[in-house]
């Protein structure tokens, strides 16, 4: 099994080449089996993914299964996965089957649709197993093309201005660090993850058209990488995309993009910025505490006020994103740990909130917020559902949301008490939103006529909610198990940046 | 002496002899044989092509060292010669369809290969005026081969003018040289510039208007005003056939040009290209947004990637030569597939080259608009299609020689261009409906556009090998 990440990567693509060649006709029949196949292809991927993380040594700091091919150009073909980005491979196939259960409904294009998400499952778990610069940029880059005609082609009303807004910030966010990529294979001749790593680029201060630039290189650098997760993240103030993305989007590609596309940022951040670059993070510490506190609350000032009730949930994914970016720079142990649970575990939240909205927008084809009321009445079991992934969505002890938000605030307390102040409204604040949506739309009397007759949740729904449920209360009561696995990579990177940061500390100061 | 000199431009002897003789066919015999002549004429490009890529290496040079047949040269050549074959087969359906098919037009079309192969070879300023104006020449007839219609007529004269002044240009330039070098050999003019620092004024004036000159041919911004015209007016098998083997031709002939002979000048013409690098990058970007015909959209497309190509060229290495190669093979390739397409844009048997027509397509014809999707996104540079790799080799190539700022410029114009690109695949998949388009498409056409979006997609593994063959040439260039 020395190529197993590979074909976890490619069996998804496999299964979409068999759909394209082998799969005739539009009628029922063929529609059932295209469900079926891609079904049967994402489950296949995980049960293969799991023996990654069986046979993943939590104790080795390095890079694990890891295999090389020569590519064009003197680039190679490397692929690997190390403490924190195994989990993210195992997020990514552990949602994509539920994804596709949940796509269970669709009628229009059935083919072309799960070849669609068959394809982007390959190009995201490619993303978190490229141990080269070029094909990493490659596979991040390819998913905007199925993500682009998902929400195109299977989406809202106005899919089409959300389709290009999402398509053309996100491209332009990346080919920045395409550049930047370009200029790193010069500084340090190679394309090789692992051993930029631990290449040091130069962060003599140094001057820019006439700017004096701090950290000089290494600050470039970061700028140009972070000009990209930042919008993949997204952070405010380059986030506008995301809610028009995710109010446009079929429910599993908002799914999709919650709970895996936007990890991207967060692991490039992990993976590029912060070990590659450790004087340029430092430098830019503040500006990203600035942009995540004003994200924490701002957006979730904003989640209050929507009408769309998938607004609000992409407004509150931008606010707790930004408890990850606000961990991430906190350049601390509890912050990198409490970071990576929070992506994990918002992956859970998230997608699991918007398959709940899913759930009502297929019955009554609105996500108006006022359009729903009393539905505890007709549909108790999605009411217990949407109330366990709200509390989860608040942070409420028990959930994995709490662990995240209080490794990260606990972070950032050491590093800045005023930070972590305003995060902590910021708790407060997702409280308000989503009590209030929950109360909106669940509780109070039904007198809606159209909802009289709604129909609670069927069994193939409730057991798309099955895993996403015990993942969350698992991961609330256990958090060891994704600490345990992530916990040595991250010491040695934080170890590492500190180093580095000690080192540029005493240089700058002299300054 | 001569048999050795001859046996080196054989390739282009053989071509000029079979384009005589087709004439002569054409015009003496008894019945009508043009389709026969095209097919055949095709057949023999395709020939040709075969022979030159795997003729044996090495650098011969005949007539004095003012012609030259080199790796580089051959890379140009074998584009050149495919180009021109996949342009010519496209054609004949179209051309039978509109009662165009006269022998003329193959003829035509081999004469202006033979131009090209002329100027890709050129180490001289008289040869490469030589086989500029045999290509320019064969040009502007079938620009308005289309002769009863007003556009036709009209894009062949606008592109007769203004070649004209461009040639103007570039023999002024090339008079400049000659008067200030003392030579019209690459070579020549080369050793001179060496040994004299810094360059003589008359060389620089001279230089720019030999770049000007190009610039024209290129199409590439400020020289760029024919080019929407032209596409549209002229019939689109011709169109087809600008975009592909004149573009190889005119940049392969600059880089000889600028690398061979003012090499050690580096310098002097390395800001210009950059600037008209920017230009095109940037107006190919802009312009193309607002165009409703996918033949002016495709000009446009066409002036911004001669931005790119060039961004290789300014770059002054051989990476850069390197990455110019690679991105004119990987650019001709998309092109044919579009086109392929674009000539099949009818409803009720016209030809249509609005865009929104398109509404809608990929429910008329899924394979066609996949395969045309495809195209597009590569030409917008999206990974991992194979446009991004040209792209990324070009940056490379940039950074390489400290032109980061062009480099960043361009991956921002990439994104502006990304817009109109997707503009198509958004018509097709989720525009408004149009009124269908006529489904089928002859097997012909469905190969080359297949063909090409399949190349798009593998090309990814190993780009086909493509980029060792170009650096093999961009070396030999630079020996």
């Amino acid at each position: 099994m020395n190529n197993i990440l590979s074909l976890i990567t490619f069996l998804p693509l496999i299964g979409a080449v068999v759909l394209l060649v082998f799969l005739r006709g539009e009628d029922e029949l063929a529609q059932k089996n295209a469900k079926l196949l891609a079904l049967f292809t994402t489950g296949a991927t995980f049960i293969l993914s799991l023996f990654v993380l069986i046979g993943f040594d939590p104790s080795n700091t390095g890079f694990q299964f890891v295999e090389e091919a020569q590519w064009l150009g003197g680039l190679s073909y490397k692929m690997g996965v190390d403490g924190i980005s195994v989990l993210f491979v195992m997020l990514t196939t552990f949602l994509m089957p539920l994804v596709i259960g949940a796509s269970w409904h669709v009628t229009d294009r059935v083919k072309e649709y799960m070849i669609a998400f068959l394809v982007l499952e390959t190009l995201m778990i490619g993303v978190f197993c490229a141990l080269d610069l070029i094909l990493f940029y490659v596979f991040f880059e390819a998913g905007l093309i199925p993500m682009f005609l998902i929400i195109g082609i299977w989406g809202g009303k106005d899919r089409i201005y959300a389709a290009f807004k999402f398509f053309l910030y996100t491209f332009l966010g990346s080919v920045l660090m395409l550049v930047a990529m370009v200029a790193m294979y010069f500084q340090a001749g190679t394309t090789d993850i692992p051993t930029l790593l631990t290449h040091e680029f130069s962060s003599e201060t140094m001057n820019v058209l006439g700017f004096k630039v701090i950290g000089g290189v290494q600050t470039l650098m970061f700028l140009a990488f972070f000009a990209s997760f930042a919008v993949k993240m997204p952070m405010w103030p380059v986030h506008t995309w995301l809610p028009d993305a995710h109010v446009q989007a079929p429910t599993a590609g908002s799914v999709v993009l919650a709970a895996i596309l936007l990890k991207m940022g967060g692991y490039g951040f992990l993976r590029f910025s912060l070990p590659m670059f450790p004087v340029g993070s430092m430098v830019m510490q503040d500006f990203v505490f600035t942009l995540s506190v004003i994200a924490i609350v701002y957006t979730s000032l904003v989640a209050i006020m929507q009408e769309d009730i998938k607004k609000l949930i992409a407004y509150s994914s931008v606010a707790h994103m930004g408890f990850v970016t606000m961990g991430i720079f906190a350049f601390n142990q509890q912050g990198l740990d409490g970071a990576i649970f929070q992506m994990l575990s918002h992956g859970f939240i998230s997608g699991a909130l918007f398959l709940i909205v899913g759930v009502i927008y297929d019955r009554m084809h609105t996500r108006e917020i006022l359009a729903y009321g009393g539905l505890v009445i007709r549909m108790p079991a999605y009411a217990l559902i949407f109330m366990l992934f709200t509390m989860g969505n608040v942070g409420l002890p028990g959930t994995s949301g709490f662990v995240g938000e209080f490794l990260t605030l606990s972070a950032v307390f050491q590093v800045s008490t005023w930070v972590a102040f305003f995060a902590a409204i910021g708790v407060i604040l997702s409280a308000c939103y989503a009590l209030w949506l929950y109360r909106r739309v669940v509780f109070g009397d039904l007198i809606k006529e159209s909802l009289k007759s709604i129909q609670d949740m069927t069994g193939r729904e409730k057991l798309i909610f099955a895993p996403l449920v015990i993942a969350t209360l698992l991961l609330g009561v256990y958090p060891a198990l994704i600490l345990d696995v992530i916990g040595p990579t991250v010491s040695a990177l934080v170890a590492h940046t500190e180093t580095a940061m000690n080192a540029a500390a005493t240089t700058l100061a002299m300054n | 002496m001569l048999a050795q000199d001859l046996s080196v431009v054989a390739p282009e002897l053989i071509l000029a002899i079979y384009a005589m003789a087709a004439l002569m066919w054409g015009a003496f015999a008894p019945r009508d044989v043009s389709r026969l002549i095209l097919h055949v004429t095709v057949a023999v490009l395709v020939l040709m092509g075969a022979f030159v890529g795997l003729s044996a290496g090495g650098t011969y040079t005949a007539f004095n060292d003012s012609f030259v047949n080199d790796g580089f040269a051959r890379f140009s050549k074998v584009l050149i010669l495919f180009g021109a074959a996949a342009t010519l087969a496209m054609a004949s359906d179209f051309l039978s369809r509109n009662k165009l098919m006269k022998f003329e037009f193959p003829v035509l079309v081999t004469l202006a290969v033979i131009g090209m192969m002329t100027m890709v070879s050129a180490a001289d300023l008289l040869v490469l005026y030589l086989g500029l104006e045999l290509q320019s020449l064969a040009l502007y007839v079938v620009a308005s081969f289309r002769r009863d219609s007003l556009r036709s007529t009209e894009a062949g004269l606008k592109y007769f003018v203004l070649g004209a002044l461009s040639s103007g240009l570039l023999l002024y330039g090339a008079s400049m040289t000659y008067g200030f070098a003392g030579t019209t050999n690459f070579a020549g003019i080369s050793q001179i510039i060496g040994s004299e620092e810094p360059m003589a004024t008359g060389l620089v004036f001279g230089l720019v208007f030999l770049i000007a000159g190009m610039a024209f041919k290129i199409s590439a911004v400020p020289f760029h005003m024919w080019t929407p015209d032209v596409y549209e007016g002229a019939p689109t098998p011709v169109t087809a056939f600008f975009s592909t083997a004149p573009k190889v031709a005119a940049a392969s002939m600059l880089a000889r040009l600028l690398y061979d002979a003012f090499g050690n000048a580096v310098s002097d013409w390395q800001q210009v290209l950059a600037l008209i690098s920017l230009f095109s990058m940037f107006l190919g970007a802009f312009a193309a947004i607002g165009q409703t015909n996918i033949k002016r959209l495709m000009a446009y497309s066409s002036i911004g990637h001669m931005g790119y190509a060039l961004m290789g060229l300014a770059a002054g290495t051989q990476a850069g030569a390197e990455a110019l190669l690679v991105y004119l093979a990987i650019y001709v390739t998309m092109n044919v597939g579009v086109f392929a397409f674009i000539l099949n844009m009818r409803r009720d048997g016209t030809q249509i080259s609005d865009i929104a027509s398109l509404g809608l397509y990929s429910k008329v014809h899924p394979g066609g608009a996949a395969a045309l999707a495809v195209l597009m996104f590569s030409l917008a540079g999206v990974p991992p299609l194979i446009g991004f790799f040209g792209k990324f080799y070009v940056i490379v190539a940039a950074v390489d020689a400290g032109l980061i700022w062009l480099a960043v410029a361009g991956v921002i114009a990439s994104v502006i261009g990304a817009y109109y690109y997707l503009r198509i695949v958004y018509l097709m998949y989720f525009g408004e409906a149009a009124e269908p388009l006529d489904g089928k498409m002859p097997l012909l056409h469905w190969g080359l556009l297949g063909g090409s979006s399949i190349a798009m997609l593998l090309g990814v593994i190993n780009l086909f090998g493509v980029d060792t063959l170009a650096a093999n040439a961009a070396a030999s260039l630079l020996q």
